[in-house]
């Protein structure tokens, strides 16, 4: 039996395991990506996220999985089956609460992490493909979570289905027939239904797929880090395992006390109470709302209330509201800063703490009926969102003038520490 | 770092370190943990309440004439119900009990001799056996027969030939009065 000799990454295993991983480097794989992959040291909790968001992925796959094996994507029975789900299946109310509230810890946690990124400059070069993977993640998650909205088949289910998939009747010309394919019908029914249930089950592992890229691309160059310069050796850097493991698994802990206690003492916090009952094609409910991870689109999209240039205000906040996304793919090119993190860039810090303000503004907004001052602010904040990434990331980084940068992540951290003074012999 | 690690790894005592112990326990709960939490996943998949609120199945015995054998749908199984005539019960119980593949008297398996109340489902792989409708083969034994492997069974229901382990089973079932039965 051929074992390959013990420089391999697996000589610390069996003859077994030897005799697989020189076949299938699974073991070696493992080691070099998940236990001596190196990673900055001075990495602080915000990059607890990542993983985090991968896992609630795997938590929201396993409890659709089962869902689905009591689900009936009929628009006759889906209403019953989820209440039937709630009432009957052991413990369905459980999976069905995780899987409801996992969608909202899934969207806080990429948002963090989205934040994240653009805070330390994690998209400048060579990481733009790992961002812009990011942003197809998120299209994809706000696909996913939209159609997963639609399966119980209440009010705000119905509701929201006819007012998203009405946003493509925007388009010129064709906008009416597109409508009418996305339905299936006249009107959304069983077949919008049948395919949303479809697309729903499919998406998640398509979303699998682009993390798998988005982990390539990561492990190419390595994490980021707080202080935005590269590592320069094995002085910068810690093994993945145990030091990552362990921290990673602390927040996992702390996110999941979070977690548990919505999903076992406000397990309808996010939800809206319209959504318990059944849909109804002859009445919409008074006041439509998105999920709250959808707010701010909605702001964006309702925030266009007059023809600019002879485009229909109609048109315009759809591609408003989609272009607020399709932006993130730019961010790259549209910060002109060589300095990744912003503690180095003291106006853009600034600036980068107003975007969450203002998205969460244009969450309020959205999530008020549009009347009097709510839609200037509306409007207000829609224009600051552009003028944010249009205007100031460019702009900031010709007149912004950096603080200097320090020579090592090694020597940062020491002099963090107030270790910096101390000779290399000391240093032990 | 790596020589704070190593200087903590290696102050243990008897032969366990701190770490070792810590890793263990963390270990232990994590895997108690994830067992818990697995179990309402394998439990979903169990039958839900409204499914074992089906598992009674009530019916009239009052219109079955004697030779009549009648049909009825028990937990989504058929139950054979069998309105016995006195030819029919002395076969039953004039069986020499010890010959049997699966030993049972008549009277075990009747709680009134003229009512037989079975579950139609052979014993061998679960085919529905013939001699329940008018006109079907019942069989050399005048009982049952299952067209899928050839297992004969008697007017007790009792398995005689083929290859079919046990008795037809009796389901648990009560008369709530002369002539009606709550099967489940």
């Amino acid at each position: 039996m051929a074992v390959p000799p013990a420089s391999s990454p697996a000589s610390g295993y069996g003859r077994l395991i030897r005799w697989i991983d020189y076949r299938l480097p699974f073991v070696s794989f493992l080691e070099h990506e998940f236990t001596a992959y190196p990673t900055p040291k001075n990495l602080n909790y915000w990059w607890n996220f990542g993983s985090l968001a991968g896992i609630i992925l795997v938590i929201m796959i396993v409890t659709g999985v089962v869902l689905a094996m009591h689900y009936t994507p009929n628009s006759d029975l889906a209403f019953d089956s989820v209440e039937r789900i709630m009432r009957d299946v052991n413990y369905g109310w459980l999976l069905r609460y995780i899987h409801m509230n996992g969608a909202s810890m899934f969207f806080l946690i990429v948002y963090i992490h989205l934040f994240r990124g653009l805070y330390y400059g994690s998209y400048k070069y060579p990481r733009e493909l790992l961002w812009i993977l990011g942003v197809v993640i998120l299209l994809l998650m706000i696909a996913t979570a939209f159609m997963g909205y639609v399966l119980p088949w209440g009010q705000m289910s119905y509701w929201a289905a006819t007012v998203i998939t009405n946003l493509f009747s925007a388009i010129p010309v064709v906008g009416n027939k597109i409508v009418t394919l996305l339905w299936g019908g006249f009107t959304v029914g069983n077949p919008t239904l049948n395919r949303f249930f479809s697309l729903h089950y499919l998406l998640p592992f398509v979303i699998v797929a682009v993390v798998g890229l988005h982990l390539i691309a990561l492990h190419q160059h390595g994490s980021n880090n707080p202080l935005g310069i590269d590592t320069r050796g094995p002085q910068d850097t810690m093994p993945f395992h145990p030091y990552h493991t362990i921290k990673d698994s602390f927040g996992l802990c702390v996110a999941l006390l979070v977690f548990a206690f919505f999903v076992f003492y406000a397990p309808n916090f996010f939800a809206s109470s319209d959504n318990y009952i059944p849909a109804n094609p002859m009445v919409t409910p008074n006041h439509i709302v998105p999920e709250w991870y959808l707010l701010p689109y909605y702001a964006i999209l309702r925030s266009v209330t007059f023809d600019i240039l002879g485009i229909p205000a109609k048109l315009l906040g759809v591609v408003l509201s989609l272009g607020s996304i399709i932006l993130l793919f730019l961010v790259p090119w549209l910060d002109t800063s060589r300095v990744r993190s912003a503690r180095f860039r003291p106006i853009y810090r600034l600036v980068s703490w107003l975007l969450p303000i203002d998205v969460i503004a244009l969450g309020y907004v959205g999530s008020q009926p549009p009347e009097g001052w709510v839609v200037t602010l509306g409007q207000v904040a829609t224009f600051y969102y552009y003028f944010h990434f249009l205007v100031l990331m460019p702009l900031l980084g010709k007149i912004e003038r950096p603080r200097p940068l320090p020579i090592s992540i090694g020597t940062a951290v020491l002099e963090a520490t107030g270790l910096g003074n101390a000779r290399p012999a000391e240093r032990h | 770092m790596a020589d704070l690690a190593h200087s903590q790894v290696t102050a243990g005592h008897d032969g366990g370190t701190r770490r070792d112990f810590l890793i263990l326990t963390a270990g232990a709960l994590g895997g108690i943990g994830a067992a818990c939490a697995i179990w309402p996943f394998i439990d979903s998949l169990n039958p839900a309440k409204d499914t074992l609120a089906l598992s009674t199945t009530e019916v009239d015995l009052a219109p079955v004439q004697a030779g009549q054998r009648l049909t009825v749908a028990w937990r989504g199984k058929p139950v054979f119900i069998d309105h016995r005539t006195p030819e029919e019960i002395k076969a039953a119980q004039d069986v020499d009990v010890a010959s049997l593949r699966d030993p049972q008297p008549d009277s075990a398996r009747a709680k009134k001799p003229e009512w037989l109340v079975i579950i139609g489902v052979c014993t061998h792989l679960g085919c529905i056996p013939l001699g329940n409708k008018p006109g079907d083969d019942r069989g050399p034994f005048g009982g049952w027969f299952c067209p899928c492997h050839g297992s004969i069974y008697d007017t007790s229901g009792r398995i005689r030939q083929g290859p079919a382990p046990l008795n037809l089973v009796v389901p648990p079932y009560d008369f709530t009065s002369d002539t009606a039965i709550k099967i489940g």
